[in-house]
C-alpha cells in the first residue's frame, strides 16, 4: 500500500498526460484538440504541485505553530503558468475561429481535403 | 485523511478526463472540462498549493470555459466521426505511457521532506523570506521579489497573447443598438447579476491587496475582476458592456500594467540597485520590498484584467457578428 501511495500521484499524472495526448492526436475536431492540450497541460501542473508537497506540511504562508511548510517554488511556477496557459489557449481558439471562417469547418480531415482542391 | 482525499479526487479527475475522450457533444466536453478544472483546484488545495488553486478555479473553470463556449457558438457543437482509425494513436499513447510509468519508479517517493526538490533554494525561501521580504505569504515573496524578473516575462507573454488574439479577431466596436444582445429579458439573472457584480469586484480588490498576507495576488485579482465584467457583458449585452469598459480602454490598460511593472525595475536601477531590486526603493529594505511588491502586483493585476477582458470582447463580438448573419 505504501508503494502505491508513494507513486499514485505520478501515475495519475501520466494517465492524464496520455489522455490529453490521445485526444490531441486522435480527435478531428480542433476545439477538442485544444481541450486535449489543456488536459495535458494540467497534468504537468499536477506533477509540479505533487513534487512540492511535503507530508504533514502546511501551505507556505507563515503562521505560528507551523514548522513544516510545503515547497513554495513549484507553486509560483505553476500559478503564472496557468494564467499564461489560458492566454495561449485563447490564441489557439482565435486561430480556430479564423480557420472556420476561411474553410467553413473545424474538422481536421475536411479542411485538409479543401486545401488539396485549392 | 489527506492521502485519502488525494486518492479519491485524483481518481475522479482521471475518470473525467477519460469521459472527455469518448464524448462527441462538444458542449458537454467543455462543461466536463470546467468540472475537471474545479477538481484540479480541489486537489491543489489538498496539496497545500492554495494560491495555485485560487488561480485554477478562476481561470480554468471561469475564463477558459467562457472562451471555449464562445468558440463553440461559432464552430458548431458536435464533433464529426473520426476518419482515421484510433488504433495507431492508442499504441503510441500506451507505449509512451508505459515508458513514463517506468520512469516514475525512479522518482523520489511522494511527500518525503528530504526529497531533492526541497534541498536547494526552497529552504532559503522558507526560512529567510519572512525576514528579507517581510511578507507571510512565501508564494508572493518568491513570485514578486526573488523571481520578479521571471514574472515580468510572464506578464509580457500574457500581453503578447492579447496582441495575438486582437490581431487575429479584432473587436467590432460599433454594435447596432436594436440588435438583441445579452439576457436582458431574464429578470432573475438581471437582479442577481446586479447584486453580485459589486461583491465580485470588492472580493477581487481584497485578493489584490491582501495577496501579500494570504493567498492571492495580481494574477488572481485580475482574472476575478475580468470575470465580473464578463458576467456583466453576458447578462446586459455587449453594447452595454462597451459603454462601461470600452475595448479601447482595455487596450490602453494592458500595456500600462506591463509598463508599471517594468517602471519599478527601471526606478530601482536609477536608485542604484539592480533591475527589480526593491531594497533601494525606500530607506528601509523591508519597506522597499513592500512598496515594490505592491506596485508590481498592481501592474500584474491591471494587465491580466485588461488582457482577459479584451480577449473576451474579441470572441464575444465575433459571436454577435455571426448571429446577425
Amino acid at each position: 500500500m505504501s508503494f502505491v501511495a508513494d507513486y499514485y500521484n505520478y501515475w495519475v499524472v501520466v494517465f492524464l498526460m496520455m489522455t490529453g495526448f490521445y485526444v490531441v492526436i486522435s480527435a478531428n475536431n480542433l476545439v477538442k484538440k485544444i481541450v486535449g492540450l489543456n488536459i495535458f497541460q494540467t497534468s504537468v501542473f499536477m506533477l509540479y504541485i505533487s513534487m512540492g508537497k511535503v507530508t504533514n506540511g502546511s501551505a507556505p504562508i507563515v503562521a505560528e505553530g507551523i514548522e513544516q511548510y510545503s515547497n513554495p517554488l513549484p507553486h509560483v511556477l505553476i500559478l503564472t503558468a496557468i494564467v499564461v496557459g489560458v492566454a495561449t489557449t485563447a490564441v489557439g481558439l482565435s486561430l480556430i475561429v479564423r480557420i472556420k471562417r476561411a474553410y467553413g469547418t473545424v474538422e481536421e480531415n475536411e479542411f485538409q481535403d479543401k486545401d488539396d482542391v485549392i | 485523511m489527506s492521502l485519502l482525499f488525494d486518492i479519491v479526487l485524483l481518481s475522479m479527475l482521471a475518470l473525467t478526463a477519460l469521459r472527455i475522450i469518448f464524448l462527441k457533444d462538444l458542449f458537454a466536453v467543455v462543461m466536463l472540462f470546467g468540472i475537471y478544472s474545479f477538481l484540479s483546484a480541489l486537489i491543489f488545495v489538498n496539496l497545500d498549493a492554495v494560491d495555485v488553486a485560487f488561480t485554477e478555479a478562476a481561470v480554468g473553470a471561469g475564463i477558459s470555459t467562457v472562451l471555449m463556449l464562445s468558440t463553440l457558438a461559432l464552430t458548431g457543437r458536435t464533433e464529426e466521426k473520426s476518419s482515421h482509425s484510433s488504433f495507431l494513436p492508442l499504441i503510441v499513447v500506451v507505449t509512451t505511457g508505459a515508458a513514463l510509468i517506468y520512469g516514475t519508479l525512479d522518482m523520489p517517493p511522494f511527500g518525503q521532506a528530504d526529497n531533492p526538490i526541497h534541498q536547494h533554494v526552497a529552504p532559503r525561501y522558507i526560512e529567510q523570506s519572512p525576514q528579507e521580504v517581510g511578507l507571510p505569504n512565501m508564494v508572493t515573496s518568491v513570485l514578486a521579489s526573488y523571481r520578479g524578473f521571471d514574472t515580468l516575462g510572464e506578464t509580457v507573454v500574457v500581453f503578447a497573447a492579447a496582441v495575438g488574439v486582437l490581431s487575429l479577431l479584432g473587436v467590432r466596436r460599433k454594435e447596432r443598438e436594436d440588435q438583441e444582445s445579452g439576457l436582458k429579458a431574464h429578470r432573475v439573472l438581471r437582479v442577481v447579476a446586479k447584486l453580485i457584480i459589486p461583491l465580485i469586484i470588492l472580493f477581487a480588490l481584497y485578493v489584490q491587496f491582501h495577496g501579500d498576507f494570504g493567498p492571492g495576488g495580481g494574477f488572481q485579482a485580475g482574472v476575478i475582476t475580468a470575470a465580473a465584467f464578463i458576467l456583466y457583458a453576458l447578462v446586459f449585452g455587449l453594447p452595454q458592456a462597451f459603454k462601461v469598459v470600452s475595448p479601447r480602454f482595455t487596450e490602453i490598460l494592458a500595456p500600462l500594467g506591463v509598463l508599471i511593472y517594468a517602471g519599478v525595475g527601471i526606478t530601482s536601477v536609477l536608485k542604484g540597485g539592480n533591475f527589480l531590486d526593491y531594497n533601494v526603493l525606500a530607506a528601509d529594505p523591508v519597506a522597499g520590498q513592500h512598496l515594490g511588491i505592491l506596485v508590481i502586483e498592481l501592474g500584474v493585476g491591471i494587465t491580466v484584467f485588461a488582457v482577459m477582458l479584451s480577449i473576451f470582447y474579441a470572441f464575444a463580438s465575433q459571436t454577435e457578428k455571426a448571429n446577425i448573419q
